[in-house]
């Protein structure tokens, strides 16, 4: 889990310079400082799992597993990114690891997941759905409607609320009436949890439990994940809306280094593991980085293939 | 062949469909216990059970994205629309998700869904419930819209929407469902999607025209031929893909066109079809093509209003007879 969230964050640092630089255009958003959720949530899952992600969703695909050159690539929007530069950072997706996508609409994944979930039921094939959204989308009606009918249904889903304070500018004090997200939960008669978002083995077991009631048949959870957002809204976003001591207590808590203080004090790591997982880490982005580079744009004529699926789906 | 009403076409259709693939099921408001507003599911519940036909709360956005959701990952939904009036309230998650995500996907996940329901002008079902929802949804690339106008396309082309790969609008209509007509029994029998149909032979004009509109025109073309006019009656029966070919050899041969539309004409079908018609066959056409549409107005409820709202018989007939007038005819 620590090298998992050290992926995590040192690939979105790496973006975030790459937009910075021009390389990556776009409407980037990182989740810089909310690595422990990402991390936490694919720890508990199984590979055959699915997750549903939103626009600030690279890493949750990096922590399931997806291919970070074919994530880089897909950012640079070249032809063999994992959508062959037709999707991009709001709308990548991944089947391969289960990564059923990204989605630049908010909340459209929690009616997605009950979707997902009906057909893992009538498949009976034990697996189970992570939907994530952010706290700003917990107030559209598709988070009621995704909600009601997953519980109504006893489906194997899990919704993953990552409350980082702010959608993009508005507090969420300033748009959420009741303020907890997770005590929505119990309006429809489902366990709500909130959970310190900034530490992984807190998200970690709450998603375990989560994902094994979903997993016995018993319906499913609403996690709340406590964090914070470290960067803009967006790449580039300037930030005069909220305090500059926000991001600096985030850094405080930072949950990478929270777990690195642990497993030093158990003596699990040391400077040169710590430097061994970090240096690994960096050969794989810049690895990624040079293939995306080196990767060519897709040819005119891609603009109008997949629009439609003309095989038979896969039984 | 039987003699069967368009409902219970519809109906044979989605219960073969359900026989042959275990993938498929039907999921929507009162489509179970209560076998759906116009019974066009009545009897699946008993004989498929509640896992393949599913009554849902009242959240058409959000059964439309479960529906989204299950068809990514394995299985074949028919999505109904109560009306499709409501479908608007689910058009983020068919244009948004449903219509892009093969695309965005990179081809990684399709999406293969129907949804389907009523839709247009009924009987005095005013403003709210008596809207022509295609136009809504054929301007999206990605999406296939299919209208059938008889019990016979209502089967054959129910059973290829649900065979698709891709997410298919299919709206019927609530005055339709009690129409009659002849429905192979034939459980292979399907009409492929993007074919029209020519439905009267003519010589004169071509007259392209669907659903209830197609009836009137084919009442209006028996009370031309008296005349002497010999009208061709078009049903495109699928409106995205369009079959331009059909359309085009018509013109080509009547070299005189005249599109009927329910709805609202400003940038309606006959807008699309007068224009590609134009692009194609514009040197063989003798007069300028003719739009009967409703008009520019919410249907209102009064029945005398009702009827000014809707394109009737005497203004498809002034239209047709006024393009063949144009030149000497
Ligand atoms: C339906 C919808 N409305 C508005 C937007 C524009 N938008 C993108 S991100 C965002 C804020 C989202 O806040 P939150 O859900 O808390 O997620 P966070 O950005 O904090 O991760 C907004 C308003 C959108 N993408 N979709």
């Amino acid at each position: 889990m620590y090298a998992g969230m050290l992926r995590v964050r040192l690939f979105e640092e790496r973006v975030r310079e790459l937009f910075a630089g021009g390389r990556i255009p776009g409407f980037l958003h990182t989740s810089v400082g909310q690595e422990a959720v990402a991390v936490g949530v694919a720890a508990a899952l199984r590979p055959d799992d699915y997750v549903l992600s939103t626009h600030r969703g690279h890493g949750h695909l990096v922590a399931k597993g997806g291919s970070l050159r074919g994530l880089m690539a897909e950012l640079y929007g070249k032809a063999n990114g994992i959508c062959h530069g037709k999707g991009g950072t709001m709308h990548i997706a991944d089947a391969s690891v289960g990564y059923l996508g990204a989605n630049g609409v908010l909340a459209a994944g929690c009616v997605l997941a009950p979707g997902v979930g009906l057909s893992i039921k009538h498949r009976k094939s034990g697996q189970v759905v992570v939907t994530f959204f952010g706290d700003g989308a917990a107030n559209r009606g598709p988070f009621h409607e995704g909600v009601n009918m997953a519980a109504l249904w006893k489906l194997p889903v899990v919704f993953v609320c990552e409350n980082n304070r702010w959608a993009s500018t508005t507090a969420h004090a300033l748009s959420a009436a009741g303020g907890s997200i997770a005590a929505r939960a119990a309006g429809y008669g489902i366990p709500g949890e909130a959970t310190d978002g900034n530490d992984v083995l807190a998200v970690w077991e709450a998603v375990t439990r989560a994902a094994e009631r979903a997993r016995r048949g018993d319906g499913p959870s609403l996690v709340e994940a406590h964090t914070v957002r470290w960067v803009g809204h967006f790449e580039g976003d300037p930030q005069a809306y909220r305090p500059r001591t926000e991001a600096a207590e985030g850094r405080q808590r930072d949950p990478i280094a929270r777990l690195e203080a642990a497993l030093r004090e158990q003596h699990r790591l040391d400077d040169a593991h710590a430097a061994r997982i970090r240096d690994g880490v960096i050969a794989e982005i810049d690895d990624a980085v040079a293939h995306a580079e080196g990767s060519p744009l897709p040819q005119p004529h891609d603009a109008l293939t997949d629009l439609f699926a003309h095989y038979p789906w896969r039984d | 062949m039987a003699v069967m009403t368009y409902r219970e076409a519809l109906n044979m259709a989605l219960r073969e469909e359900m026989r042959r693939d275990g993938r498929v099921f039907v999921i929507g408001e009162e489509v179970g216990l209560y076998e759906g507003a116009y019974k066009v599911t009545q009897g699946l519940l008993k004989e498929f059970g509640p896992r393949r036909v599913v009554d849902t709360p009242i959240c058409e956005s959000g059964f439309t994205g479960v529906g989204i959701g299950a068809a990514m990952v394995g299985l074949r939904p028919v999505v109904e629309m109560m009306t499709f009036n409501f479908a608007i309230i689910a058009l983020d998650q068919i244009v948004n998700t449903a219509a892009k995500l093969h695309y965005m996907s990179g081809g990684q996940f399709n999406v293969p869904i129907v949804i389907r329901g009523p839709g247009g002008p009924a009987a005095q079902l005013a403003a709210q419930h008596s809207q022509s929802m295609e136009t809504y949804f054929y301007h999206v690339p990605g999406l296939k819209v299919v209208r059938p106008t008889t019990p016979m396309d209502a089967k054959g082309l129910l059973k290829s929407s649900i065979r698709d790969d891709n997410p298919v609008i299919f709206i019927e209509s609530e005055t339709l469902y009690p129409v009659k007509g002849e429905v192979p029994e034939d459980p292979d029998f399907v009409i492929p999607l993007g074919k029209a149909v020519v439905r009267r032979e003519g010589k004169d004009v071509t007259v392209i025209a669907y659903m209830g509109m197609m009836y009137r025109a084919m009442e209006v073309a028996e009370d031309l031929a008296k005349e002497g006019l010999s009208v061709e009656l078009v049903d495109p029966r699928t409106l995205r893909p369009m079959d331009t070919e059909t359309i085009i050899g018509s013109v080509r041969k009547t070299h005189r066109l005249v599109v009927v539309e329910a709805g609202a004409g400003f940038a309606g079908m006959g807008s699309e079809i007068a224009s590609f018609v134009t692009e194609q066959a514009f040197d063989d056409l003798d007069a300028p093509v003719e739009r009967v549409t409703g008009a520019n107005a919410p249907m209102p409820y009064a029945r005398n209003l009702e009827k000014l709202k809707t394109p009737s018989k005497d203004k498809i007939a002034a239209a047709v007879r006024r393009v063949c007038g144009a030149n000497g005819g």
